[in-house]
């Protein structure tokens, strides 16, 4: 195992952050139009397959920062694409992303039973 | 609360232009270069973790990291503190996916008094509605241009 990989992971996920804070900062979009733009953004850098690419280079640097979603969206709708064609693409489209979809609404659910809100 | 007038409106872009100060830019990024550089780096160890001593692959792992992380994310958007760090951090805590579920969680907990139907499931994708809505959009039209020209031109990449 090569320490390396957390290296780039830590440079490249800090550096796509910075983005999204730039865009916010420089810009002025709010965290909604931020975050949008960086999905969109990571979808069309995934289209030009260049996002697996950073991937297989930072690891988690480039698979936890949102961009990740975009690109997952398209891998699953193309994957699928192959075996079922057009159809595919709309079956498809959750088919990596379900994990974390689904993640987020049962624990964010089961949150707001456990926690109470402040104030 | 009235909704301002245009005329309302450009005075107050011209009086927060004058009076509002600069953003310290370069703090912000470093900030957020910090707080979403450790995410991703806890975010790797997970993903080593699980393939060191689980039977996940370097492409299968990617999903329990990002459940871990998103279930501590939510725990520490319930007891308060992700929104310490936000303040902190910026963009550094928003871009992650941590940023996702925190938008989740906490806008399903800011509804909870107006029920479970009502309150936190119709308010949950409040913010991450409109991301699901882009990413899924853009991937769609991106996948169809895709396999437009993969048929008709013969490029693929």
């Amino acid at each position: 195992m090569e320490w390396q990989q957390f290296l780039w992971a830590f440079l490249v996920g800090g550096a796509i952050c910075v983005v999204g804070q730039l865009l916010m900062d420089v810009l002025n979009l709010t965290p909604g139009h931020a975050m949008c733009t960086l999905v969109v953004v990571g979808a069309i850098l995934g289209g030009l397959g260049w996002y697996d690419k950073l991937i297989a280079f930072a690891g988690a640097g480039a698979s936890v920062p949102i961009c990740s979603f975009g690109n997952s969206l398209l891998k699953g709708a193309l994957a699928e694409y192959e075996f079922h064609g057009l159809v595919g693409i709309l079956t498809g489209i959750f088919d990596i992303t379900s994990a974390g979809i689904s993640a987020a609404i049962i624990f964010s659910f089961l949150g707001a039973l456990v926690f109470k809100p402040k104030n | 609360m009235s909704i301002a007038s245009e005329k309302e409106k450009k005075e107050y872009a011209a009086y927060a232009k004058k009076h509002g100060e600069k953003k310290p830019i370069w703090k912000h990024c470093w900030h957020a270069f910090v707080a979403g550089g450790l995410i991703c780096l806890i975010g790797q160890f997970l993903q080593v973790f699980f393939i060191t001593y689980f039977d996940f692959t370097k492409d299968t792992a990617g999903n329990p990291t990002v459940a871990v992380l998103i279930f501590v994310s939510v725990i520490l958007t319930g007891i308060g503190v992700y929104d310490k760090l936000a303040q902190w951090a910026g963009g550094g805590t928003a871009v992650p996916i941590t940023g996702f579920a925190n938008s989740m969680a906490s806008s399903a907990l800011e509804y909870r008094t107006e029920g479970l139907v009502l309150g936190v499931g119709s308010n949950m994708f409040k913010l991450a509605g409109s991301v699901i809505c882009f990413g899924v959009v853009s991937a769609f039209i991106i996948a169809i241009i895709k396999v437009l020209l993969k048929i008709y031109v013969g490029i693929d990449f």
